[in-house]
C-alpha cells in the first residue's frame, strides 16, 4: 500500500547557503510557552543580569519544558504577549549588552545512565524542532527499555523553502553521529533509520557516509512526496508500520526526532549550552536575498528579517514555518522561538486570499490525503453539526498536513474546518464521558 | 508596520482550479465538436452554439433572480451546453435545443443548489427529458453527407437500430470515423477517443469508469453473442463512458466506486442494448446510476488509516 501525498514545487533557495550568525538585537521577547504542555515559570525578576544561557523559567508541571536567557543583559520588562492563536502568555523581554557572554553556569551536564540523560535532555529546554514543540524528554521516558526497537530520524524536510535541516545535516554531521552514539548508549537502541527525500542529494551523500561508520544506521532515500516528514507518514515509509489511531509511534516501537534536535541534543552533552539560538531559513517572495540566519530565540521577525538583508517590497503575510503547515505570524514583532525553523515574507500578491467557489465534488481532497480521510463528508458532517458521523469518520487523525486544501480546485478551506471538526469531536467525547460517570 | 495577513495553512495552492478543470473538458470536446460539423454540416455549428448560450445565459438569469453569486466564468454551463449539443439529432429545431438547454441548467443544476450539488447529469436528464417531450425529432436521423448536408434529406437508421431491428450495418471504419447516422457528437469515435485520453493525460478523469463501463459493455455483448466491435463503437458509449460517466459531482470519487459505477452503467446499457424497447441505453444507464451513487459512495469510501485499534 502506498500512501498518498502531493509534489509541491521544492523552492529550495538555501540550501547551499552556509548559516549566518546574526548579531544580537537589541531586545529578545521570550515567550513561556514555545512548547506543547504548560508554560514554563519565570524565575529572574525585572533588572536582573542575564548571561546567554541562564535560566530564566524553569519548567511547570511533566510536560512544560525550561527556559534561557538567549543573550546577555538585563531583564527589562516582564509583560505578555500574544500568541499566534490569540491567547496571551507571559513574557520575559531582556535588553542585550550586545557582548554574547556565556553564563557560568554553563558546563557540560553530567550524564552515565537513562536517568541521567533523560535529565540531561529536559534540562536543555529542547523540544521537537522541526515545528511540532513537543518537550523532547518525553518521548524518552519509559519503564521499559525494550519497548524502543528503533529510531527514525526524521531529515525528509518536506516543507517548500525549509532547509534549516539541510544545513544541519551538512554542517553538524558530527553532532549527529555523537547523537546517535549517545541513543545507543542510554536508550540501547541498535537500529536507527536517518530518512530523507531525494531532493537533498548531498546531504543524503553525507550521512550515507555517516552510515558507513557506524554500525545499525541506514539512510532511507525517500520520494520527495509531501509530508514525507510527517511522523506517521515517515514511520509508515521507513518501517511498513501504522501507528495506530489515538496512539504514539513508541506503539509500533519507534521513536522520531528530528535530525537537528539530535544534533543539538549532541552539542548540549559536549558544552552544556542550552536551546538559545535557532537557524532559520529566511525566505519568501517578499525578501531581497534568501539566507539561513542563526537567531537568538526571541529575536522579533522585523529585526530577523532586517538581519537576512531587508525585505524587497513591503511583506504582506509573513509565515512561521514553511507555506504548507506555517502559522500566519501577527506582527512584526512576534519573536523566533524554540520550534521556529524557517521565516516566510510573502509579498501581496503571494499573499493574497484565494477566492473560495463552490465544491465540485471531485474527490481530490479524499484522494490525496495520506491518512485516507475524506475532508469532503467531513465538511458536511461539520455543517450539519453531526459529532457522531466525525467520529466515524475518523478525524481525529487529521495532521492537518494541507495536502486537501492545497489539491481543492475550488480552494476550499478544508484545513480549517478540519481543525474545527477536531475541536467539535472533541468536545463530544469529553461530553460522552462525563455523561458515562 | 501594519499588522500582516493571518489565515489558516495551507499558504500556497496547486494553480489548477475549476475553470481549467472545464477548460481541459471544453478542450477534450473540441475534435468532436469538429468532426460533428465535417459529417453532419453547417446545421451543428447553430445546434452547438444555442444549447452553450442558452445554458450560459440561463444560468447567468437564474442566479440574477435568485440574488446567488454568478458562476459563469466557472465554464461548467459551457461544458453542460457542449454535451446536451453532442446528445442531439443535427436536425433538432433549435427551440428544442433552447428549451433543452434550460432544463439541464435550471431544472436539473440550479434548482439543486448549483455547480457540485446536483445529484444527476444535466446533460444527460435534459436529454432524456427531450426524447420523452420531442420524440420525433429527437429520433430523427440524417446520414453525415459532409459540411453541406441537406437537413431534410432522408432519415437515415443508427448502427444500434440496425443491430436491433436489422439492416446493413456501416463498415468498422465508418463506425470508427462516425461516417452513420446518430446524435451529432457521439458518432466519431475517434475523436471521442482523443479527447479522452487527453483528459487522462491531463488527470482530469480517471481510467477506472470508462474502462469499467466500456469493458462491461464488451464482455456482455461478446457473452451475448453480439458483434462487440459493432457495440462498442456504435450509439452514445463513448461520449457517454469518457464525458458524461466521469463527471464529478453525480459519480462516486473512490476508484473502486468508480468501478462499481462504470460496471452498472455497462451492465444497465446492454440490458436496454438487448432486450429493451430503445435501441440506445447509455443515459438511462448513468441516469439511473447517478442515483445510486450516494450509497455507491458510502460503502466504497476508502478506510481511514487507523492502524490495528486494540479492544
Amino acid at each position: 500500500m502506498k500512501l498518498h501525498g502531493i509534489h509541491v514545487p521544492h523552492k529550495k533557495n538555501t540550501a547551499q547557503q552556509q548559516p549566518v550568525r546574526m548579531a544580537p538585537p537589541k531586545t529578545v521577547a521570550i515567550p513561556m510557552s514555545m512548547h506543547i504542555g504548560k508554560p514554563a515559570k519565570p524565575v529572574v525578576r525585572r533588572g536582573d543580569t542575564v548571561k546567554v544561557g541562564t535560566l530564566i523559567a524553569q519548567a511547570d508541571g511533566y510536560i512544560s519544558a525550561p527556559i534561557h536567557a538567549s543573550v546577555s543583559g538585563t531583564v527589562q520588562k516582564m509583560d505578555e504577549i500574544t500568541m499566534t492563536n490569540g491567547t496571551k502568555v507571559p513574557c520575559i523581554r531582556i535588553e542585550s549588552d550586545g557582548a554574547q557572554t556565556p553564563d557560568e553556569s554553563v558546563a557540560p551536564p553530567d550524564v552515565y545512565d537513562l536517568n541521567t540523560f533523560i535529565e540531561a535532555v529536559k534540562n536543555s529546554g529542547s523540544v521537537g524542532l522541526g515545528g511540532a514543540g513537543f518537550p523532547t524528554f518525553v518521548k524518552f521516558v519509559t519503564k521499559d527499555l525494550s519497548v524502543f526497537r528503533e529510531v527514525i530520524i526524521n531529515a525528509a524536510e518536506c516543507e517548500p523553502y525549509i532547509t534549516s535541516d539541510t544545513r544541519t545535516m551538512l554542517d553538524r554531521a558530527d553532532s549527529i553521529y555523537r547523537g546517535i552514539t549517545a541513543l545507543k548508549r542510554y536508550l540501547g537502541v541498535k537500529t536507527f533509520i536517518i530518512g530523507i527525500e531525494n531532493n537533498k542529494p548531498e546531504a543524503i551523500a553525507k550521512m550515507r557516509g555517516l552510515a558507513a561508520k557506524t554500525e545499525g544506521v541506514t539512510v532511507r532515500v525517500l520520494p520527495a512526496m509531501y509530508p514525507q516528514g510527517g511522523e506517521k507518514v515517515l514511520i509508515y515509509n521507513c518501517t511498513g508500520k501504522i501507528v495506530p489511531r489515538g496512539g504514539l509511534p513508541l506503539d509500533v516501537g519507534a521513536v522520531v526526532i528530528n535530525v537537528t534536535t539530535l544534533a543539538f541534543i549532541a552539542e548540549y552533552l559536549e558544552t552544556g549550552m542550552p536551546l538559545v539560538e535557532k537557524c532559520i531559513t529566511v525566505d519568501g517572495s517578499a525578501l531581497q536575498a534568501p539566507k539561513n540566519v542563526i537567531a537568538p530565540i526571541g529575536t522579533s521577525i522585523a529585526d530577523l528579517l532586517e538581519a537576512a538583508g531587508g525585505c524587497r517590497t513591503e511583506p504582506a503575510k509573513v509565515l512561521y514555518g514553511g507555506p504548507m503547515m506555517g502559522i500566519a505570524a501577527p506582527l512584526p514583532d512576534s519573536p523566533i522561538m524554540k520550534n521556529t525553523n524557517a521565516i516566510i515574507a510573502m509579498d501581496a500578491k503571494e499573499a493574497a486570499p484565494p477566492k473560495t467557489t463552490s465544491c465540485i465534488g471531485c474527490g481530490a481532497c479524499a484522494s490525496h490525503c495520506p491518512l485516507r480521510l475524506d475532508p469532503r463528508a467531513v465538511a458536511t458532517a461539520y455543517r450539519l453539526d453531526r459529532a457522531e458521523e466525525l467520529e466515524k469518520l475518523c478525524v481525529d487523525l487529521c495532521m492537518e498536513c494541507g495536502c486537501c486544501s492545497y489539491v481543492c480546485p475550488a480552494r476550499r478551506p478544508l484545513v480549517q474546518t478540519n481543525k474545527l471538526s477536531k475541536l467539535m469531536l472533541r468536545q463530544y467525547q469529553n461530553q460522552q464521558k462525563e455523561g458515562n460517570r | 508596520m501594519n499588522k500582516w495577513i493571518s489565515t489558516v495553512s495551507p499558504h500556497f495552492y496547486t494553480p489548477r482550479n475549476t475553470q481549467k478543470i472545464m477548460l481541459d473538458v471544453i478542450l477534450a470536446l473540441c475534435p468532436a465538436a469538429v468532426a460533428s460539423a465535417v459529417l453532419f454540416g453547417w446545421r451543428t455549428l447553430p445546434v452547438i452554439a444555442v444549447c452553450v448560450g442558452t445554458c450560459v445565459l440561463s444560468e447567468f438569469l437564474f442566479e440574477k433572480l435568485c440574488k446567488r453569486e454568478n458562476t459563469i466564468s466557472d465554464l461548467s454551463a459551457v461544458v453542460t451546453g457542449l454535451l446536451l449539443a453532442f446528445n442531439l439529432p443535427v436536425t433538432i429545431p433549435l427551440w428544442q435545443a433552447a428549451v433543452g438547454s434550460i432544463t439541464a441548467i435550471i431544472v436539473v443544476k440550479q434548482l439543486f443548489g448549483g455547480i457540485g450539488q446536483n445529484f444527476a447529469n444535466p446533460a444527460i436528464t435534459a436529454r432524456i427529458i427531450m426524447l420523452v417531450a420531442f420524440s420525433d425529432e429527437m429520433t430523427k436521423w440524417i446520414s453525415p453527407a459532409g459540411f453541406f448536408t441537406d437537413i431534410d434529406a432522408a432519415t437515415s437508421a443508427t448502427p444500434l437500430a440496425a443491430l436491433t431491428k436489422g439492416g446493413a450495418l456501416p463498415s468498422y471504419l465508418d463506425l470508427f470515423l462516425g461516417n452513420h447516422g446518430g446524435c451529432l457528437g457521439e458518432t466519431c469515435a475517434a475523436a471521442l477517443l482523443l479527447g479522452g485520453i487527453y483528459l487522462l493525460i491531463r488527470r482530469v478523469i480517471s481510467w477506472h469508469t470508462p474502462v469499467a463501463f466500456i469493458g462491461t459493455v464488451a464482455l456482455m455483448s461478446l457473452l451475448c453473442g453480439k458483434d462487440v466491435l459493432a457495440q462498442l463503437l456504435s450509439g452514445g458509449l463513448l461520449l457517454g463512458a469518457l464525458f458524461m460517466a466521469t463527471d464529478y459531482a453525480t459519480t462516486p470519487n473512490s476508484k473502486a466506486g468508480k468501478i462499481v459505477f462504470g460496471v452498472g452503467c455497462g451492465l444497465i446499457t446492454v440490458l436496454i442494448r438487448f432486450w429493451g424497447n430503445y435501441p440506445e441505453g447509455v443515459s438511462f444507464s448513468i441516469l439511473l446510476m447517478n442515483i445510486l451513487t450516494p450509497y455507491i459512495a458510502k460503502l466504497t469510501r476508502p478506510k481511514p488509516l487507523t492502524g490495528r485499534v486494540e479492544k
